[in-house]
C-alpha cells in the first residue's frame, strides 16, 4: 500500500519558566492508505503532542521543532508557514478532537461549521456546501439531515456532536485523518456505534487514520497497527496482532496487564509501580528503566536501540539484545492468541 | 459473595427529584430499592446521567432523598436526627470522589487535609497521636511519611486520589462510596488504585460502593452489580451472573459493547450496537425506560412498567421478556 505520510526522527520541546519539556523525543513512524494506526500511552507520553505536530498545532512558543521532519506529499511539513498549513487543514488532514463539547463553535449552525471548509477549499457555493452538508450527516448516521443542519451544537447530544465533528472533518476527503481520543469523552453504547462508523467510513474512502487513544480495547477493535509511546518516545511499534499477542517490550507487558479482563475475576491487576518520568529532565537511558521489573545496568545510561523481530515489528529495549538475559514474558500476555475466550 | 450475607445498607424505593422549572421535574433517581451486604463491593453501572451519582449521594446523605428511605445498620440516614447521631452516621460512611484534582483543597497540606476528619470528630487527643495516625494513613495508601507537609499539587493524579482515600479511611468507616475513583486515571495507575482498594477492604473488612461506567474494572472489583438505566436498576446480579448470564436487553448491549483487549476476540464479535440516544429523564418514556432502545421491545412495553423481580437466585431484572406480565 502507498505510503501517504512519514514522520521521521520527530522531537518537540516545549519552554517553560523551568526548563525545556522534551515532550516528543526522536519519533518516526509511517502511515498507509486504508491502514488505521493507533498510538497508545498514557497522559504525558507525547501522543497527543505528536498528533497535533503533523496538523500545525502546537503552539510555537512556547512549543518549538528541535529536530526531524514530518513528510506529506513530498513536502516537509514542519518548515510550512501558517499560510501553507491552511490550505492543507481540514482539506488534505482532518482532525475529530476529544471533547465534542468543547471543540464545535456554539455560535455558529452545524451546516455552517461543515460549510466553512468546502467554501475554503473547494470553492463550494453556499447552496452547493448546503447540500453536501445534507449528505455528509446523512453519512454518518445523523437522522433528519436537514433539520438537523440548521441546529446550534447545544441542540445535538454528545453522540450527535462526535458524529458532527467527523463529518465536519471528512467533508473534503482528507488523505488523513487524525482522530484524538475520538470516543474518550462518549458512553460505551455510543463509542461502540462511533467506532463502527469510523470503521465503515474508512473502507468507503480509503483515508488513512491515525487513532491517539489510552483505550486497549479501542485499539484491539479498530486499528491494524500499533505504535505504544511511553516518556515520549515510541517504545514498540507492530501489527495488531503482534503487539497483543507477541509483545516484546515489558512496558507492553505491564499495559496489558493492567487491564482486567472480562473472564478472569479476583486476580490481582498487574499494576506497573511508579509513575511516568518527567520530561523536563527525561532519563539518559530507557524511559521506562525506572519502573521495569527487568532493569538492567545499561538500560539507565545508554538510550536502547531498535530491535527488529519482524517486518514491522520493532522494539526499543535492551533485553532484546543477545547480550542480554533471555527474559520470557509474563504468564498474562495472551502469545499467540490460542487462549482464546469470550 | 459476601460470606455471611449480612445485610449493612438497606436501600428502599429510593427517589430524589430535581425541580427544573415550574412544570419539570428531574427524577434523576426513581426508586431504586437494594440492599448491600457487610463486606461486600457492589459495583453500580450505568451510562452518563442514568443517575448512578446522584444514587451514591442520595445513599451518602449529600442528597436530601425525594422519597424512599435508606437504613444503615438500622439506623435512617435521612429524616431528622440529632447532630451526635448525624456524626456518627457520616463518621461511619465515607465518600472517594471520582476528580482527584478537585476534591481536594489546593491550600491545605496533606497532613490537614487528612487529618480534617479526625479533628472534627475528635479522634485524636494529641498533636503527637493526630501526626502519627496521619503517618499511618500515609504509609497504608503507599504514600510517605514526608508527604504530609506537601500540597496536592505537588502530587500526580494517581497521588492524589491516594490522599483521598487516606481521607475516607482516617475515621475508620465501615462503608465507602467510591464515585468513579479511577476513571481520570491512566490504564497503569488504575490497576494500583483498584489493587489498593481491595487490599484494605480484606484488611479491615470495608464495604464498598463503587460507582463507575467501566464495566470491565467494575466487574473485576465486584461482587454484585447493579445496572441502571433513566433513573431504574434494571438488573442486579452477582458479578460472574451478570456477565456470563446478562437477562436484560440493556445489560446484554452494555456488555457487547465493551471492547476487547483482544484483537481475535474483536474480530470476531458479534455486536449489538444500540441505536439512538438515551432520552430526557425529564420527559422519560412510558412503560419500560429502555423501550425506546430496546431490540427486543414488544407491545406492553409502552404500556407497564415491568416489575423488579428476582428471576433467578440472586438475580433480579425489570424486563417483560422474563416471567408472566401482570395483567
Amino acid at each position: 500500500m502507498k505510503k501517504v505520510l512519514s514522520v521521521n526522527n520527530l522531537s518537540v520541546s516545549f519552554d517553560t519558566y523551568r526548563s525545556e519539556v522534551k515532550a516528543v523525543r526522536d519519533v518516526s513512524f509511517d502511515l498507509h492508505e486504508q491502514e488505521t494506526l493507533a498510538i497508545v500511552g498514557e497522559s504525558g507520553s507525547g501522543k497527543s503532542v505528536t498528533a497535533q505536530s503533523i496538523m500545525r498545532l502546537v503552539p510555537m512558543p512556547p512549543g518549538k521543532f528541535v529536530g526531524g521532519s514530518i513528510i506529506f506529499n513530498d513536502e516537509d511539513l514542519t518548515e510550512k508557514s501558517e499560510k501553507q498549513m491552511e490550505s492543507i487543514r481540514g482539506k488534505d488532514i482532518g482532525m475529530i478532537f476529544q471533547d465534542p463539547m468543547t471543540s464545535l463553535n456554539p455560535t455558529m449552525t452545524i451546516g455552517k461549521q461543515i460549510a466553512e471548509g468546502l467554501i475554503k477549499h473547494q470553492n463550494m457555493s453556499k447552496n452547493d456546501a448546503h447540500v453536501r452538508g445534507v449528505e455528509l450527516l446523512k453519512l454518518v448516521g445523523i437522522p433528519n439531515p436537514e433539520k438537523r443542519i440548521k441546529q446550534y451544537p447545544h441542540e445535538f447530544s454528545g453522540g450527535m456532536r462526535q458524529r458532527a465533528m467527523i463529518a465536519i472533518a471528512l467533508a473534503c476527503n482528507p488523505k488523513v485523518l487524525i482522530a484524538d481520543e475520538p470516543t474518550t469523552a462518549l458512553d460505551v453504547t455510543i463509542q461502540a456505534q462511533i467506532l463502527d462508523l469510523m470503521r465503515e467510513l474508512q473502507k468507503e474512502t480509503g483515508t488513512a487514520i491515525i487513532l491517539i487513544t489510552h483505550d486497549l480495547g479501542v485499539v484491539a477493535n479498530t486499528a491494524h497497527r500499533v505504535a505504544v509511546m511511553y516518556g515520549g518516545k515510541i517504545v514498540e511499534t507492530g501489527s495488531v496482532d503482534e503487539i497483543f499477542y507477541n509483545p516484546k517490550h515489558p512496558y507492553t507487558w505491564g499495559l496489558l496487564g493492567s487491564m482486567p479482563k472480562l473472564d478472569n475475576h479476583g486476580e490481582e491487576l498487574k499494576a506497573i509501580p511508579g509513575s511516568p518520568p518527567d520530561l523536563a529532565d527525561p532519563p539518559k537511558g530507557c524511559p521506562f528503566a525506572a519502573r521495569c521489573p527487568y532493569v538492567m545496568k545499561a538500560c539507565g545510561e545508554h538510550m536502547p536501540a531498535y530491535y527488529e523481530s519482524s517486518e514491522t515489528q520493532k522494539t526499543a529495549c535492551w533485553l532484546l539484545d543477545e547480550r542480554a538475559p533471555k527474559v520470557e514474558p509474563p504468564e498474562f500476555i495472551n502469545v499467540g492468541g490460542s487462549k482464546v475466550h469470550g | 459473595m459476601a460470606k455471611t450475607k449480612e445485610t449493612l445498607l438497606e436501600i428502599k424505593d429510593l427517589k430524589r427529584h430535581f425541580r427544573v422549572d415550574r412544570k419539570n421535574v428531574l427524577k434523576a433517581v426513581d426508586g431504586l430499592s437494594f440492599e448491600i451486604y457487610q463486606g461486600e463491593t457492589f459495583g453500580l453501572v450505568g451510562e452518563s446521567g442514568c443517575g448512578k451519582s446522584t444514587a451514591g449521594r442520595t445513599i451518602m446523605g449529600l442528597y436530601q432523598a425525594s422519597g424512599g428511605e435508606v437504613t444503615f445498620k438500622g439506623t435512617s440516614v435521612h429524616g431528622k436526627r440529632s447532630k451526635k447521631a448525624l456524626k456518627e452516621t457520616t463518621r461511619r460512611m465515607q465518600m472517594i470522589f471520582q476528580d482527584p484534582y478537585a476534591s481536594l483543597n489546593p491550600r491545605m497540606t496533606v497532613k490537614d487535609i487528612i487529618a480534617e476528619g479526625i479533628d472534627i470528630h475528635g479522634l485524636a487527643k494529641t498533636k503527637k497521636e493526630r501526626e502519627d495516625r496521619v503517618i499511618e494513613l500515609l504509609e497504608t495508601v503507599g504514600l510517605n511519611a514526608e508527604h504530609r507537609n506537601r500540597y496536592p499539587h505537588e502530587f500526580s493524579g494517581g497521588q492524589r486520589q491516594r490522599i483521598g482515600i487516606a481521607r475516607a479511611l482516617a475515621v475508620d468507616p465501615d462503608f465507602i462510596v467510591a464515585d468513579e475513583p479511577i476513571s481520570a486515571l491512566d490504564v497503569s495507575i488504575q490497576a494500583q488504585v483498584v489493587n489498593l482498594l481491595k487490599k484494605l477492604q480484606k484488611e479491615r473488612g470495608l464495604t464498598y460502593l463503587f460507582i463507575a461506567h467501566d464495566l470491565s474494572m467494575v466487574k473485576h472489583i465486584s461482587d454484585r452489580v447493579g445496572v441502571m438505566y433513566l433513573g431504574n436498576m434494571v438488573e442486579i446480579a452477582t458479578s460472574e451472573g451478570l456477565y456470563e448470564e446478562p437477562l436484560h436487553p440493556y445489560t446484554q448491549a452494555l456488555l457487547s459493547a465493551i471492547p476487547m483487549a483482544d484483537p481475535q476476540v474483536e474480530r470476531s464479535r458479534e455486536r449489538i450496537i444500540l441505536e439512538g440516544d438515551v432520552p430526557s429523564p425529564i420527559n422519560p418514556p412510558s412503560g419500560c425506560p429502555f423501550r425506546t432502545r430496546c431490540p427486543m421491545a414488544m407491545e406492553i412495553c409502552s404500556r407497564a412498567v415491568p416489575e423488579f423481580k428476582e428471576h433467578k437466585p440472586d438475580h433480579w431484572v425489570a424486563c417483560h421478556l422474563y416471567g408472566e406480565t401482570s395483567n
